[in-house]
C-alpha cells in the first residue's frame, strides 16, 4: 500500500470509529475493543476492495459482522453447533402484569421499561446468545432489515425471522431476571431515571 | 381463528410488516376480538420503541486514543 493510500486508509478508519465502536459494544460488549482492532486489521488488508469511500460505513459494518461471527465461533464452536437454550414460557407482558410490581400505577409495562438506564439495557443485551444477540441489534437497533441482515450472513429471511423470534423471547427473559436479581422492580417508580 | 399463544409468537413480525397478507389477517382477526392481546401488542410496541431509543455507546477517548494509535501501527502490524 502507497503512502497515499495508507493515509487514505487512516482517514477513512478514523471516521467510522465512533460509530463501529458503538455496534460492537452492542455485538460483543466488552470485548468491543478487540474486535474494532481485528476489523481495522482485514479493512486494511482489504482496503483495495473499497472502491467508494461513501460505501464505507457498509463495508467497515460487514467486515465487523464477519470478525464477529468469526469471534463467536471461536468462543463457542459454530453457531449452528450452539445447544439450544429452551424458549422462556409465557410473555414479558403476562410476567409484569402477574407479578404487578406497582399496584397503583396504570401504565405497570412502561413504568417496567423505565427503571432500566442505559448500561442495563447494555447487560441485559450480553445475557442474550450472540447468535440471537446480533440480528436483534442489528434489526432492532440499527434499523436493518431482516432481507438485509438475510443477505449479510447468507442465510434465508426465514432463518433470521427465527433467531429474531428467539432473540426477542431471550430479551424479555433477561430483562425480567436483570430486574429482580437487581431489585429494580422493587425500587420505587421513578427512583433511578 | 388463532389463539392467543400463536399471535403473540407473531406480535413482532406482524409490527415489522414482516408477516404475509393472510397471517397478517389472522393476526389482525384476532386481535379485533382480544384485549389481552392488544395489551401485547401495545407492549411489544413499547419494546421496539425502548430498544430503538436507548441511546448508542459512545467511544469512550481513552479507547479512541487507542484506537487512532493502532491506526497508526496497522503498518508495521499487517502484512
Amino acid at each position: 500500500m502507497g503512502e497515499e493510500q495508507r493515509s487514505e486508509f487512516a482517514a477513512v478508519a478514523r471516521e467510522q470509529l465512533p460509530w463501529l465502536y458503538s455496534l460492537a459494544r452492542r455485538l460483543v460488549g466488552e470485548a468491543a475493543e478487540d474486535a474494532v482492532q481485528e476489523c481495522l486489521i482485514k479493512a486494511y488488508r482489504g482496503f483495495d476492495g473499497l472502491r467508494d469511500v461513501q460505501a464505507a460505513p457498509a463495508w467497515f459494518r460487514q467486515i465487523l459482522l464477519n470478525c464477529v461471527r468469526d469471534r463467536h465461533r471461536r468462543d463457542a464452536g459454530l453457531p449452528r453447533e450452539l445447544p439450544v437454550d429452551p424458549l422462556p414460557e409465557g410473555s414479558l407482558y403476562r410476567r409484569i402484569a402477574e407479578a404487578d410490581p406497582w399496584p397503583y400505577s396504570d401504565s405497570l409495562h412502561l413504568d417496567f421499561l423505565a427503571v432500566f438506564e442505559e448500561d442495563d439495557v447494555w447487560c441485559v443485551l450480553d445475557r442474550v446468545q450472540p447468535l440471537y444477540r446480533v440480528p436483534l441489534v442489528l434489526v432492532h437497533m440499527e434499523g436493518l432489515s431482516t432481507g438485509q441482515v438475510a443477505r449479510m450472513f447468507g442465510v434465508a429471511q426465514g432463518t433470521v425471522l427465527s433467531w429474531l423470534h428467539r432473540g426477542r423471547k431471550l430479551f424479555e427473559r433477561e430483562l425480567w431476571s436483570y430486574a429482580t436479581e437487581h431489585d429494580l422492580v422493587a425500587a420505587p417508580k421513578g427512583a433511578r431515571r | 381463528m388463532i389463539s392467543c399463544a400463536e399471535a403473540v409468537r407473531q406480535l413482532w413480525e406482524y409490527l415489522e410488516q414482516d408477516l404475509d397478507a393472510t397471517d397478517r389477517a389472522r393476526v389482525e382477526q384476532h386481535l379485533a376480538f382480544c384485549k389481552r392481546c392488544c395489551g401485547e401488542v401495545e407492549f411489544a410496541e413499547a419494546l421496539r420503541g425502548f430498544l430503538r431509543s436507548t441511546p448508542l455507546p459512545s467511544l469512550p477517548t481513552e479507547v479512541e486514543a487507542r484506537l487512532v494509535g493502532f491506526l497508526d501501527t496497522l503498518d508495521r502490524e499487517a502484512p
